[in-house]
């Protein structure tokens, strides 16, 4: 299974799903390269989870196209598609032992006995199952039911490896691990990943590039650090971490970038992306402390209200004095000795860290 | 009060009821069997050395083994549909169950008299159509017990099935169909064997249920196929010999003792596997 496999391209244009009057999905177009990484992020109903239901073939698209190296698949029912599947909650035959789980997409697809044997003890050392092979799914423990699953659903090199939040019943110790053994998949096999997830940490973690859904609608789809850095909407810059929102007024843009005025302090930021932006929106690790006003950049004073200590980081609670409530997080070893709540300091950050949405 | 001896004041009555009907009941017919008419085992020896108990021992478990393989695969098609189709489906199938379910046995033994009798209509149409001349003997032998029997036993083991395909997990037969397995493949080699714990209880029931039947078999069988526990009535009632009945049913009540163990034991090894 460390072949690398003839990962595939798919294709999705102007996809719809309505579920009777509810539509789950609507005009969705992307294209998904050959050994990409591919993230379905959003909250639940925003219609991650119906969009990998297409890409798989258990549901069909009530309007638009999706093809498969250029050729259309639109109606090509699951068991034709052969896509490899993870399902949440692993979906492994409960009464086979590990090695015939492993080995059934084998079977199905007649391989000669001596590859099956041969594949299936790949697979069982490669994910670590050593000794387990004649156990059944019931007596492994949960990590080793999620290896089972996705050696069977790679064991047999398919052009594209579907995973439908795969971790969210593990602890978070597992979750990491088992993030770590999803990368090295990808990366071994070089198989086109599509993985569905609400956990936004393990999406920026994972992906060569993530889809946002809301409300059925795809809100963004480009690499971790520019839906991180760059959102294109206020949900998608919310969604993905923390963020501080400072409405601006007297709003200007000019060719070096736009300023506007946020409680009568003038603030600068790069031109905004899209027409009609009114609101300046800072991550609060992008937030320095000053203690006085510094010279230059953006700045706002504001009163601590209060601080809250998280080992590493330590996030700050602050109020400006119009009202608006703002966050930072600081490295703790960076926290000034003498900061108790209520003293006035200030949150500045340089002009090119804050963006207009 | 502990809470042990809480649950014991909770589950007294039931475990006294019980114990006044069936226990104290079947201890005063293991008495019978040993004391009637003079102490000693030897209605035992009479009945397991007497070739006509023994005909009627092999007869009741071949009718009972033919009637649970059919009840069961027909129950299994049956609630299938009612598990697994649509609506329409469903409401026929829980009719085609409730019914039958709702009428008493002598009823439905009557009913099937009326149909397979030698001038019933079944015979009677086939007559009329000249596809036969002579009527077909459909009753008073032993596929007239079966047939009464199956149709009895049919909805008792659509409960245990049901309740073990409602447990199967949907997305383990989508992963299966998502390898490109086909239909039959997923059926036979995944849901079958994932039903298995029901398809065990269900045989459990239908054939130790069927062990003890006796107005079916004595309505459409005539007299000419007797199961065991219409030879028990003969035995007390007609012949009368109240020990070798006693010692045929203590028999009976021990063989259906050990295949519940045995079953159990196999049910349980197979879900701690």
């Amino acid at each position: 299974m460390l072949a690398r496999s003839k990962a595939a391209e798919i294709g999705a244009s102007g996809i719809g799903k309505d579920f009777g009057d509810f539509t789950a999905l609507d005009d969705v177009s992307l294209t998904i390269g050959r050994g990409e990484f591919l993230t379905l992020l959003g909250p639940s109903g925003s219609g991650k989870t119906t969009f990998l239901m297409l890409l798989s073939g258990f549901l069909a698209p009530t309007r638009g196209q999706l093809t498969l190296d250029g050729q259309d698949m639109t109606r090509t029912p699951a068991e034709e598609r052969a896509f490899g599947m993870v399902f949440q909650g692993y979906a492994l035959f409960p009464h086979m032992t590990v090695e015939q789980n492993i080995a059934f997409p084998l079977t199905v697809q007649k391989r000669p006995a001596a590859e099956v044997k041969r594949r299936v003890a790949d697979a069982i050392e490669l994910m670590g199952l050593g000794g387990h092979g004649q156990k059944r799914p019931a007596g492994l423990s949960g990590g080793q039911q999620q290896r089972v699953a996705l050696a069977r659903a790679l064991v047999y090199e398919p052009p594209v490896l579907l995973l439908d939040e795969p971790f969210s019943a593990l602890d978070k110790n597992l979750r990491g691990q088992m993030q770590d053994e999803v990368r090295r998949l990808h990366r071994e096999t070089g198989t086109t990943f599509v993985f569905v997830t609400h956990d936004q940490s393990e999406a920026l973690a994972l992906s060569t590039r993530i889809a946002i859904f809301e409300h059925g609608r795809l809100q963004q789809l480009a690499p971790p650090r520019e839906v991180y850095d760059r959102p294109a909407n206020r949900f998608v810059a919310e969604f993905l971490g923390e963020i501080n929102v400072l409405p601006l007024t007297d709003l200007s843009t000019g060719p070096g970038g736009a300023t506007g005025r946020f409680e009568g302090q003038r603030l600068g930021a790069p031109a905004p992306g899209q027409a009609g932006a009114t609101t300046l929106a800072v991550r609060p690790e992008h937030m320095r402390l000053h203690m006085t006003a510094p010279a230059s950049g953006n700045k706002v004073a504001a009163r601590l209200d209060h601080l809250v200590y998280l080992g590493a980081e330590t996030r700050l609670a602050l109020r400006s004095p119009g009202g608006t409530d703002l966050t930072m997080t600081l490295p703790t070893a960076e926290l000034p000795a003498a900061l108790e709540p209520g003293a006035t300091v200030w949150a500045a950050w340089p002009e090119d860290r804050g963006f207009l949405l | 009060m502990n809470p042990a001896s809480r649950l014991l004041l909770l589950i007294g009555p039931l475990l006294l009821f019980l114990a006044a009907a069936y226990l104290v009941p079947f201890l005063g017919v293991m008495r019978w069997s040993v004391t009637l008419p003079e102490p000693g085992f030897g209605q035992y020896r009479a009945a397991l050395g007497d070739p006509l108990v023994l005909s009627v021992f092999a007869r009741t478990l071949r009718i009972c083994a033919i009637v649970t393989v059919l009840s069961v695969t027909m129950a299994y098609v049956i609630t299938l549909l009612w598990v697994r189709g649509g609506p329409a489906q469903r409401t026929v199938v829980e009719l085609c169950i409730l019914i039958p379910f709702w009428i008493s046995v002598l009823t439905r033994a009557f009913g099937w008299l009326a149909l397979l009798s030698n001038k019933g209509l079944i015979n009677g149409w086939l007559e009329a159509l000249g596809i036969l001349s002579e009527p077909l003997t459909l009753v008073r032998n032993e596929f007239g017990v079966i047939v009464g029997m199956t149709h009895y036993l049919i909805p008792f083991a659509v409960f245990p099935l049901a309740s073990s395909m409602r447990t199967v997990d949907e997305r383990v037969l989508m992963a299966a169909r998502g390898m490109g397995a086909s239909r039959m493949r997923i059926f036979w080699q995944i849901f079958v064997p994932m039903t298995k714990p029901g398809i065990l209880g269900a045989a459990l029931v239908v054939f130790v249920f069927a062990l003890g039947f006796f107005v079916t078999p004595a309505i459409l069988g005539g007299g000419r196929s007797v199961m065991v526990a219409e030879l028990i009535y003969l035995r007390i009632f007609q012949s009368p010999n109240w020990g070798l009945g006693a010692a045929i049913s203590v028999i009976l009540m021990v063989g259906v003792g050990l295949l519940l163990a045995l079953l159990m034991r196999q049910v349980r090894q197979g879900g701690a596997r």
